[in-house]
């Protein structure tokens, strides 16, 4: 009886994972087309609109089409890693998306130590496009793979540093307990300059524009997965749209008080602010220019740095001043 | 200084951003053009005519300079000649799959024979089909130019004169138009 009500448990466990699974993927492939859709608003452009729903059905044609193309392994690579690394960017920030609360009793795993996780699995994730752009034997993916670790070294620095004041607030790394934390006011707020840095290198985590370097399309011709084709692009594309949602999410919780909100249960409002996050990603994409990655170094490190430092500085006076 | 530079620069991005997200309030600059009908000017060059007097009559003399121009070569044609010395062409044919649209042939023509006008459409799975003949390419009417007739412009003569009678009734030449 023990034996059969465990069964149940985890078989119970394991539909919700997969449940979860399909969605997130669903979602993140589903967001290409948003994208561009809302890409072309912003450029007074239509979009996509012939297959389908007034082009809702992209979807459905990218795919049959990344399916059925030749999967094509270079022989002149280094086979072993090249086959690797479109999993390594795709897994680890999907990891991250299980750690998140979309409810407060609804989540995979409840980890005490959240953030950390996702500061662990972001560090992790460099390593797919850094062995994509050394293993493919291809000057254009290793000179996005050198820029893609540069633009790591700028933002890992000031990335800790500017969730710490949250952390201070909360006194907790768990993501519950830091939404609880943000009853009475969202931690924008307070926390204005932590939100913008953190922003900031939430940009740069999921490469996206202006922080593209990595494949910057006009120089490197997409660098590091230029020598990709077939589904294993496809990995990394949706890998990236994964890591979107899972830096909007992180933002949601920690700097707009997760599934806090009126009027509306507690996903209604995780999702639509989730989806706020990803539409100004959408709009920093078609605004910005892309920057040298010189000037990202100077930039962390000159002014976001001192300034999550200083954030931090003046949160923990606050604490001990007021909580005293 | 440097603060202040710092500051004009964030602005700027603010600025930016905020301009690129009011696009999203604007109708789309793009016309569907399958669906929508295409509104080209008349001076659009597009597939190629030989158009006719007023009269009826062919204009094309069959002088080759359209050929002799033609940058892709895609014209070819060959000169027979009447009774009355009038000189026509005996084939005329374009070949659509190479011409390039230049519109060269319409400014070297003497007669206004040929012209471009704004069809675009020429879509086809063969390339066979694309070789326009005479027959192709002749049209009824006089095309852009309404009253031109080259025979009784230039001061070309024919030999017989019934068409001679009745081309040269105006004496005086306009010395002012620059039509040849």
């Amino acid at each position: 009886m023990i034996f059969f009500s465990i069964l149940t448990n985890f078989l119970y466990k394991f539909f919700i994972i997969f449940i979860v699974l399909i969605c997130i993927i669903f979602c993140a492939s589903m967001l290409s087309i948003v994208e561009r859709k809302f890409l072309a608003y912003f450029q007074n452009r239509i979009g996509p609109n012939r297959v389908g729903w007034n082009g809702w059905l992209q979807l459905l044609a990218d795919g049959i089409k990344i399916l059925f193309k030749e999967d094509w392994i270079p022989p002149f690579s280094d086979q072993y890693i090249f086959c690797i690394a479109p999993l390594i960017s795709f897994l680890t920030l999907l990891f991250v998306l299980f750690t998140i609360p979309i409810k407060k009793n609804f989540f995979i795993v409840d980890l005490n130590i959240g953030i950390l996780f996702f500061f662990m699995m972001t560090s992790i994730s460099v390593y797919g496009i850094l062995l994509a752009g050394w293993s493919s034997q291809n000057k254009y993916s290793l000179l996005g793979a050198i820029r893609a670790s540069a633009q790591m070294l700028s933002y890992e620095i000031f990335l800790g540093l500017s969730t710490m004041g949250v952390i201070a607030q909360s006194g907790s790394f768990n993501l519950i307990k830091i939404i609880n934390s943000q009853k009475i006011i969202w931690n924008v707020i307070p926390q204005f300059f932590g939100f913008i840095t953190f922003f900031i290198a939430i940009l740069a985590i999921c490469h996206r524009h202006p922080f593209d370097q990595p494949e910057s399309e006009q120089e490197l011709s997409d660098g590091y997965h230029i020598e990709y084709s077939g589904m294993k692009f496809g990995m990394f594309f949706i890998g990236e749209y994964i890591s979107m949602i899972t830096g909007a999410s992180m933002i949601t919780i920690l700097f707009f008080g997760g599934g806090n909100g009126p009027i509306f249960p507690e996903y209604v409002w995780f999702i639509l602010k989730t989806f706020f996050c990803i539409l100004f990603f959408i709009l920093c994409r078609a605004s910005l220019p892309r920057p040298k990655y010189i000037h990202v170094m100077k930039f962390s490190w000159r002014i976001c740095l001192p300034l999550t430092l200083l954030n931090l500085f003046f949160t923990a006076f606050f604490i001990l001043y007021f909580k005293k | 200084m440097f603060i202040k530079i710092f500051f004009l620069q964030i602005y700027s991005q603010i600025r930016s951003l905020y301009l690129i997200f009011c696009n999203i309030f604007q109708a789309s600059e793009t016309r569907l053009y399958p669906e929508e009908s295409l509104k080209l000017s008349s001076r659009y060059r597009g597939r190629i005519v030989l158009t006719r007097t007023k009269t009826g009559e062919e204009r094309c003399v069959a002088c080759g300079l359209c050929a002799a121009v033609c940058p892709v070569s895609c014209i070819s044609l060959q000169k027979t000649e009447d009774k009355t010395g009038r000189w026509r062409s005996e084939f005329f044919r374009i070949n659509f799959s190479r011409c390039i649209f230049c519109g060269l042939c319409e400014e070297a023509c003497p007669t206004l024979a040929i012209q471009l006008i704004p069809d675009v459409e020429l879509g086809d799975y063969e390339y066979k089909n694309l070789i326009y003949e005479k027959k192709d390419l002749l049209i009824s009417g006089t095309g852009k130019y309404d009253d031109y007739d080259y025979y009784s412009f230039s001061g070309v003569t024919l030999k017989k004169t019934k068409i001679k009678k009745f081309f040269h009734k105006k004496k005086n030449v306009d010395i002012k138009s620059l039509l040849p």
